[in-house]
């Protein structure tokens, strides 16, 4: 009984998720030049603004690198081996009605039953499947209040001004290497807005799920709050097993005007590649909200899926007293690798920022926390509060943390605290001592080490949350 | 109900139990004293089954059968209850989450129904007063940030949630005050009865003017040195260990 071994074999279980639904696609051929750009921009009947604007990030793209600081190690990717669009063959549809039977049945796989859902949890879904939206639900009831909440495609037809206005406002397409990629060729993705002064009543929840063999997938949200105004939002992910690796690159921008607060949570399970890290999504997403004068955004999210991620999901803090947050929780099993972390830049007085990180390494992932946190000299009165913890289940995997600090403020206070631990031996026996078999006890000590984090997300997102990573680390125990 | 039989016990191949013999039936309070690096707490851990330490030979029978094969959550859910000498932290795991998470597996165990959050939380006040804790303690984390009588009465309380057939109570009374010993002597005194047996476990006397045991023995060097009634306690109290400890 040697609960190291076996704190091994619980983290190595096997993606629960693994499956291709079989729906007829419409794929674009593989490969990357102008012309596949307007094709993509040609089949959504996308305005000559959208489509310059693709053409301008493709040609800073060909200029660009891919980043090879992250402490990440994977096979080169050949942009040219990837197809850029892939939808299901049904489009414009009306209600649920008229979505391919077998999406939906795809989505019960996953234990997402919209009907259900949309009873059950008042939440709206915004079903993103393989690129393009088939399902949009409680649209109506949102649009009394003035709020918009579609898939990326819709919002380019219906409200060109408010895309024209804030797409690339927070990440321009030159920001970075991934960045400019998704923006030449993103397929399609989420589009709120909620106006002045009103308090979004729902949660609003985006699942994403990548399909079709071989095609990358590019999202891209676009979140717009106006002075006032209150959003949550959540976005979810799982992905059937795949031998190929599968890239994403998606671009989430938020955008929190005078006193509005942007609350976004994510729970990413995609799949995370088999025992040896073969197959498993690579997954580098730019995250970044701006927020105004007072304005609040909150970025939590769990990180349980993808062979690699690069993420580093942050806030501008450009208004005086404005506030940026960072809760996350990473989970690195078997051959996963994750370097994420956040960039919290102080512009605005009197602007405060907090990040929390959770590190979970098992097997033999590798997870790294990288974060930025940067006062302007502007930035009179700033105040950072950073706590990065790492969690080791096992001898072979890694935590390592990487702070940068970048203080031109004297009058500002950044502080930062790391720590490193295990689950000891002691702390497993305590438990099996009172009946709690091994498996449920490593669950129950990682989800208290979790707890920080899981107390942002909303009621049953962290119940989802906390049963992901249950799941995330069953296993055979012997 | 428990049987020891000629108990040997090594860590790291370092023999620390050399030939314990030792019989306890239910309804009975047996008190195992002696000096400090006797083998005592090795004894206890043994008997509810940490991996770290290897059975070289002998036997432990519960109802007459060895346990040596079962592991701790098996040996928990037929009814062995060990309370820590140093109980563990769980940080941001809360008290009735952890409580109600072994109770329920001990139920299950046992054959009866799981209790739901409502009824384990009625239960949980009721056994709360056995050791005159507050209700407080079920929303804080697993023995974080508790002061030392503070675990110790959480054990109590969790041994009397959990009702267990055999309890072991390793140096519960090290290390309270006179306040607090008489809580966990409170506690030990209320859940004694004729279906239960306890190994207590100490260094001193003092919590057996509390809990008054049917049997003393004194461990010394791996080995039950001396045996007898309350009266060896006492005489311990004013002799010390030293003299014993010379004859073995």
């Amino acid at each position: 009984m040697t609960g190291s071994k076996a704190l091994e074999e619980l983290a190595s279980q096997e993606y629960r998720y693994g499956f291709v639904s079989d729906v007829e696609a419409d794929t674009v051929a593989r490969g990357l030049d102008e012309d596949v750009i307007r094709t993509i921009s040609g089949k959504k009947g996308e305005p000559d603004f959208l489509l310059e604007w693709r053409l301008r990030a493709y040609r800073r793209w060909r200029t660009m690198e891919e980043p090879n600081w992250a402490k990440l190690h994977y096979p080169p990717i050949d942009y040219q081996a990837i197809s850029y669009y892939s939808a299901p063959k049904k489009k414009a549809l009306k209600s649920l009605d008229e979505v391919d039977p077998e999406v939906l049945r795809t989505f019960e796989k996953l234990g997402i039953p919209l009907e259900e859902q949309k009873v059950l949890a008042g939440v709206a879904v915004d079903a993103v499947f393989d690129s393009v939206s088939v399902a949009t639900t409680f649209k109506e009831k949102l649009a009394e209040m003035g709020i918009i909440f579609s898939s990326f495609s819709e919002a380019v037809r219906n409200h060109p001004d408010l895309v024209r206005k804030y797409l690339g406002s927070v990440v321009p397409y030159s920001d970075n290497f991934f960045a400019a990629l998704n923006s030449a060729v993103f397929s399609d993705g989420s589009f709120v807005y909620v106006p002045r002064g009103v308090r979004c009543p729902m949660e609003l929840s985006t699942y994403f799920r990548i399909n079709s063999a071989n095609t990358g997938q590019f999202e891209r949200t676009l979140i717009v709050a106006d002075e006032g105004s209150y959003v949550s939002y959540l976005e979810g992910c799982t992905a059937p097993m795949r031998d190929e690796n599968q890239l994403h690159a998606a671009v989430v921008e938020l955008v929190a005007l005078k006193d509005a607060h942007i609350k976004y949570s994510t729970v990413q399970n995609w799949y995370p590649g088999d025992k040896d890290g073969k197959g498993g999504i690579y997954n580098f997403v730019t995250k970044r909200g701006r927020a105004l004068e007072n304005a609040r955004i909150s970025w939590t999210q769990v990180e349980t899926g993808s062979a690699i991620t690069w993420k580093y999901p942050g806030v501008l803090l450009q208004g005086d007293h404005s506030v940026g947050e960072f809760y996350s929780v990473a989970l690195t099993a078997n051959r996963q690798q994750a370097d994420t972390g956040t960039k919290m830049v102080h512009i605005g007085k009197n602007t405060r920022s907090t990040i929390v990180s959770k590190g979970i390494s098992a097997g033999h992932g590798q997870n790294t926390y990288r974060g930025l946190v940067k006062v302007l000299k502007g930035a009179t009165g700033a105040r950072n509060h950073s706590e990065c913890d790492s969690l080791l289940l096992s001898d072979t995997s890694g935590a390592h943390t990487f702070p940068y600090l970048d203080v031109r403020n004297d009058s500002s206070v950044v502080e930062h605290e790391a720590s490193t631990s295990r689950i000891s031996e002691d702390q497993l026996f305590y438990c099996r001592q009172r009946g709690i078999p091994e498996e449920d006890a490593v669950s129950m000590i990682v989800n208290g080490f979790c707890k920080e984090v899981f107390k942002e997300l909303p009621m049953e997102f962290a119940v989802e949350a906390q049963k992901l990573l249950g799941v995330s680390l069953e296993g055979a125990v012997g | 109900m428990l049987t020891i039989r000629d108990l040997h016990v090594s860590v790291q191949d370092k023999p620390i139990l050399k030939g314990v013999d030792l019989e306890i039936d239910a309804g009975q309070v047996h008190a195992i004293m002696g000096p400090n690096g006797s083998g005592k707490s090795t004894l206890a851990q043994v008997l509810a089954g940490h991996g770290g330490y290897q059975v070289t030979r002998g036997d432990i029978l519960l109802d007459g059968r060895s346990i040596l094969e079962v592991s701790p959550e098996e040996r928990a859910r037929a009814g062995i209850f060990l309370s820590f000498q140093y109980p563990v932290e769980i940080p941001g795991v809360a008290n009735s989450y952890f409580l109600k998470t072994a109770l329920n597996a001990v139920r299950r165990g046992r054959g009866e129904e799981e209790l739901d959050s409502i009824a384990f939380l009625a239960l949980a006040r009721e056994k709360l007063d056995v050791v005159g804790m507050d209700p407080r303690f079920l929303s804080r984390a697993v023995n974080e940030g508790f002061s030392g009588g503070e675990k110790k009465r959480n054990e109590i309380f969790q041994m009397a949630l959990l009702e267990p057939r055999l309890a072991i109570l390793d140096e519960t009374d090290s290390g309270l005050d006179i306040d607090a010993l008489k809580a966990v002597a409170n506690g030990i005194n209320a859940l004694r009865s004729p279906d239960r047996a306890f190994i207590l476990i100490t260094h001193y006397q003092r919590l057996l003017d509390y809990v008054v045991p049917d049997k003393v023995y004194v461990l010394a060097n791996g080995r039950i040195v001396r045996s007898g009634g309350r009266e060896l306690a006492q005489e311990l109290e004013k002799r010390g260990y030293g003299w014993l400890e010379a004859a073995a």
